[in-house]
């Protein structure tokens, strides 16, 4: 790692890898060099499961502007979630 | 440097992985690359960038040994597990990189391996670029008997309080005092990590105490500019870059 910047989330949820769905236990947010796409830094998102190995991983490498519109569309959707009662008032 | 080769000559070389004892005695894969023939040849430990122990740096050390170099590039991220190197470099960055002392202890081993090879000239530097940059100049400091070694861009030689981790707990300019060997840096202006600002304070920091470097600061370049898989690949300045490389490698490895 270049930067060093990275921060980590436990999450709770499923992801679909190379190898199919597995239990996604973490995210790892890193802004650092991608290895794919056209840019010298990028936001750098991992969903993975430690547990079951390095292969176990979904990755996304995006642009620092589209990163932050993909953070806002987030708490938007789960807004909205709350705002239709689907979302129990545990998850909030 | 470059096409200098002689078309009558002999050439040949085996590269394989191999296992090497590392930092505390822990068993990690290398990449090894020897030319063919007694010698006898110096020496050079690579260390990967952060992209991970990659095809690049494989391609790396095959081309030191063409110039006649027995070169071995230490699987850092071995001890976390096996994958693709970028599924190896995510896991690596996840667990905050791997400790500053581990990194010391595993490229200490592999300059001894290349000591103890009875066709070594006795000589051994060591090159990292990116993260391996600044992991180089560590090494430089916190060891004994490498003959030179190269800084490729490496960031975060300088480091804020704030950037200090557990496993990153000591900035390396704070062990220039230390320093054991002389150091080429490459860098580019356009460089965000490290800006130029903090390669002059580091050029600053190795005049103060007096040691044996030469930085060159490239315009028209920014971080990477060797890659010639990523955009940031600049034809005219890797070129020269890698002729300084071969030639400071030359002046102190290879009399």
């Amino acid at each position: 790692m270049c930067t060093g910047i990275v921060e980590t989330a436990e999450l709770s949820g499923s992801g679909k890898g190379a190898q199919g769905w597995f239990p996604v236990t973490q995210a790892n947010v890193g802004f650092d060099h991608p290895s794919h796409v056209a840019l010298d830094y990028a936001v750098l998102i991992d969903f993975v499961n430690p547990a079951q190995g390095p292969g176990a991983r979904v990755a996304v490498e995006l642009t620092a502007e589209s990163a932050r519109g993909l953070a806002r569309a987030i708490l938007t959707a789960l807004e909205a979630g709350e705002a239709q009662n689907v979302l129990a008032p545990s998850s909030r | 440097m470059w096409n200098q080769l002689q078309t009558a000559a002999y050439e040949g070389m085996l590269a394989e992985i191999i296992t090497l004892k590392g930092h505390n005695g822990d068993a990690i894969h290398a990449y090894f690359a020897r030319p063919l023939g007694s010698g006898p040849y110096p020496g050079v430990v690579l260390i990967p960038h952060m992209p991970g122990w990659d095809e690049f740096y494989r391609e790396m050390a095959r081309r030191f040994t063409q110039h006649g170099y027995a070169a071995i590039c230490p699987d850092l991220n071995c001890r976390i597990g096996h994958g693709t190197p970028e599924d190896m470099a995510a896991m690596a960055r996840g667990q905050g990189g791997v400790p500053d002392d581990q990194v010391v202890g595993d490229c200490e081993a592999a300059m001894r391996y290349l000591k103890a090879l009875p066709f070594s000239n006795g000589k051994v530097g060591i090159i990292g670029t990116c993260s391996g940059g600044r992991q180089t100049y560590l090494v430089a400091c916190r060891t004994q008997g490498f003959d030179a070694a190269v800084d490729c861009w490496g960031g975060r030689v300088v480091m804020a309080q704030q950037e200090l981790t557990a496993n990153q707990p000591v900035a390396p300019i704070d062990y220039t005092k230390d320093l054991s060997c002389p150091l080429l840096g490459l860098f580019g202006e356009d460089d965000q990590n490290p800006p130029p600002a903090q390669v002059q304070q580091h050029e600053e920091e190795l005049k103060k105490h007096g040691k044996s470097y030469e930085f060159h600061m490239y315009p028209g370049a920014g971080h990477g500019f060797f890659y010639y898989d990523r955009p940031a690949y600049r034809q005219q300045q890797a070129m020269d870059g890698w002729q300084k490389v071969f030639t400071f490698f030359g002046r102190h490895l290879q009399s």
